[in-house]
């Protein structure tokens, strides 16, 4: 009979030990996967002594359709700056004014005023980046400030690509490679873009999402992907290298906002206000590699992190970079029947 | 006696409505947990899309419809067949195809090992087949992509051995997405040829041999003909599956070789279009259908020739 009393003790001190852990309530983030600092997370749970439950999603329209079909659950969401006029509109998003939260002095002016959400109403910047070209110099050598890599790729590299399968950014770099202007309506130029999407497609070998993963391992030796994962990729592997394409690449930035049905808005908020500190804003940089919108956060971060070559664009490339906006829904139309036919 | 027999027709009569009035709970709840959810999906293929997902309500279109087989050219605006859609039934259908005729190749003659050994390990060798089923299906397809990924268990083996110098790029292919469904659905080809094989009188065999038949006449003439609805079941338990696989093409195609199931889910997810998620997963549906009417005009078939 003892092990009985034992397994009883155990499962009683289980118990007791989850009440109190988890006695002050919960937080349920919604937000892309492989992107949240779990020491970032562990240190919000104990100073609030809220359970915090990430869930991942892999594209912004995933992320969209899952909220808006309800009873998601979900008190906080991470959505890019092109997609929160969207959440907006749609009636999604909780005005929750981080702006006169307590720790919005750290958010750097340049991030104040964006487009996507003037005057930071709705949301607060989590981490920001672009998306280029990360290489393994073992297997090709040349110029890598290209889209020519994985569009025109050069014949070492035909059949190890790995493209990000986000429309968004991958119209971008093409729209630019052909000299055409983001938001373009132009079908000529259009009707060339899909050609060369089309071309270019079979010398690919995925359009996926596990780059931290398989750049490092060899499984993909080019890809068009987010900076972040490529300088993690380099970390691993000092093979890797990054090049931003000089034909055009697009920044993107994510912000963290509070949904409209979230039923832990007190503890969203904490969070939103967490977030802002320069301090906690570095935890989640050093995890993710991206930069984030927060004043005096390098102070924080790791020392490979301040000069590394995926996140300071070198000057004379700097001009090719521009922010997504969102394009009217003809546009937006058009783009969508383009990637379709990419995508089959 | 027509008293009684009256009688007897009025409890008979009772006896009938009594048992309908028992079963009305659950026919109710079938047909309204498995027609109700099809009728929304009929229902939403034939309604517009809206901006960013859904329907809209009220509306009436047959854009869902059309554009599972037809488009019409974004440039020129001419109505043209569907090359992408068609591209990916074919690749579902062929895949499928190969799936059982290679998950047939192997498990015939695994179910045949199993089926001749000595009752006690038997059951043994029924349970190592049962085994992958304890493992959830995602870990199954994870363990396939370590064996055959550039770094994997496969390469890594035939380059030490000097047989490759490059490896075979196996992950990311059509060929991937076959590995993978051959090797999940494997059991599912093994059980139900085994069921008959298990119930196969081998003294017919025997009888066979007797009278001087070779080996490949018994197995074509007496074995294959008994085992035929083994077979059959299998063929279609392991074709159906295929045909709206979504996990394993999603982890070993790379996200560029969609099936059918992947097309479904993006026209919900980053798609936005639901009339069309709608109209190819019916579509699917009566595919799945037709394969089942043919299950079931051949079962009963040769049930008649020697039951």
């Amino acid at each position: 009979m003892k092990w009985k009393t034992t397994a009883a003790t155990a499962v009683f001190a289980l118990l007791a030990f989850a009440g109190s852990a988890y006695a002050e309530g919960e937080l349920n983030i919604f937000n892309w996967g492989d992107y949240t600092s779990p020491e970032m997370i562990k240190k919000f749970e104990d100073t609030y002594k809220v359970k915090v439950t990430i869930t991942d999603y892999d594209s912004n329209d995933t992320a969209l359709a899952k909220v808006r079909a309800g009873g998601h659950g979900f008190d906080i969401v991470v959505p890019s700056a092109n997609y929160v006029p969207i959440w907006v509109k749609e009636g999604l998003l909780l005005e929750a004014r981080p702006d006169q939260m307590e720790n919005f002095k750290n958010v750097d002016e340049r991030w104040v005023n964006v487009p996507w959400d003037p005057g930071r109403h709705y949301t607060v910047p989590w981490q920001w980046g672009l998306t280029g070209i990360g290489v393994n110099t073992k297997v090709y050598g040349g110029d890598i400030n290209t889209s020519a890599i994985f569009l025109d790729p050069p014949k070492e590299l035909v059949g190890k690509i790995n493209v990000a399968p986000e429309m968004n950014d991958v119209l971008f770099a093409t729209i630019k490679y052909l000299g055409g202007n983001w938001c373009t309506d132009d079908k000529e130029l259009l009707k060339k873009v899909r050609d060369k999407l089309v071309e270019a497609k079979p010398k690919w070998l995925a359009m996926d999402y596990s780059v931290t993963e398989k750049l490092p391992a060899g499984d993909y030796s080019a890809v068009y992907y987010w900076n972040g994962a490529i300088m993690r990729s380099r970390i691993k592997n000092p093979d890797i290298k990054f090049g931003y394409p000089k034909e055009g690449f697009p920044f993107f930035m994510d912000s963290v906002a509070i949904l409209k049905d979230a039923k832990n808005v007190d503890n969203a908020k904490l969070f939103m206000n967490f977030i802002m500190d320069p301090e906690n804003a570095a935890m989640i940089s050093a995890f993710a590699k991206y930069a984030n919108g927060i004043k005096g956060s390098k102070a924080f971060m790791p020392a490979d992190m301040k000069d590394a070559p995926e996140l300071v664009v070198p000057p004379e490339l700097e001009k090719a970079g521009e922010f997504l906006t969102p394009c009217s829904p003809e546009v937006q139309q058009l783009y969508t029947r383009i990637w379709t036919d990419v995508q089959k | 006696m027509a008293n009684a027999e009256e009688t007897a027709r009025a409890a008979d009569a009772r006896d009938i409505r009594d048992r309908w009035l028992l079963s009305a709970p659950a026919l109710v709840i079938i047909l309204l947990a498995a027609t109700g959810p099809l009728f929304v999906m009929l229902a939403y293929s034939f309604m517009l899309k809206g901006d960013y997902g859904d329907v809209q309500f009220g509306t009436f279109s047959l854009d869902g419809w059309t554009s599972v087989l037809f488009q019409r050219d974004m440039f020129d605006d001419t109505l043209g067949l569907a090359d992408a859609h068609l591209t990916i039934f074919w690749r579902s259908i062929s895949l499928s195809f190969y799936t059982t005729v290679l998950t047939l190749l192997f498990g015939f003659p695994t179910a045949y090992f199993i089926a001749t050994r000595p009752p006690k390990t038997r059951e043994v060798w029924v349970f190592l087949v049962t085994i992958p089923f304890w493992t959830n299906l995602l870990i199954r397809t994870f363990a396939m992509q370590q064996v055959i990924r550039n770094e994997g268990l496969v390469n890594t083996a035939l380059m030490a051995l000097g047989v490759i110098k490059q490896p075979l790029q196996i992950m990311n292919t059509d060929t991937a997405i076959l590995l993978g469904m051959i090797y999940i659905y494997l059991p599912l080809m093994v059980l139900p040829i085994y069921a008959s094989m298990e119930k196969l009188d081998f003294r017919l065999v025997e009888a066979g041999y007797d009278l001087y038949a070779g080996r490949w006449q018994v197995l074509r003439r007496i074995i294959f003909p008994l085992i035929k609805p083994g077979v059959i079941a299998g063929s279609i338990l392991v074709f159906i599956p295929s045909l709206g696989a979504y996990v394993i093409p999603r982890v070993l195609g790379g996200g560029k070789n969609m099936m059918l199931g992947n097309l479904i889910e993006l026209q919900f997810g980053a798609g936005r279009n639901w009339p069309l998620g709608a109209a190819i997963s019916i579509t699917l549906m009566v595919l799945v259908m037709i394969a089942l009417l043919f299950y079931v005009r051949n079962a009963s078939g040769s049930e008649g020739a020697h039951g």
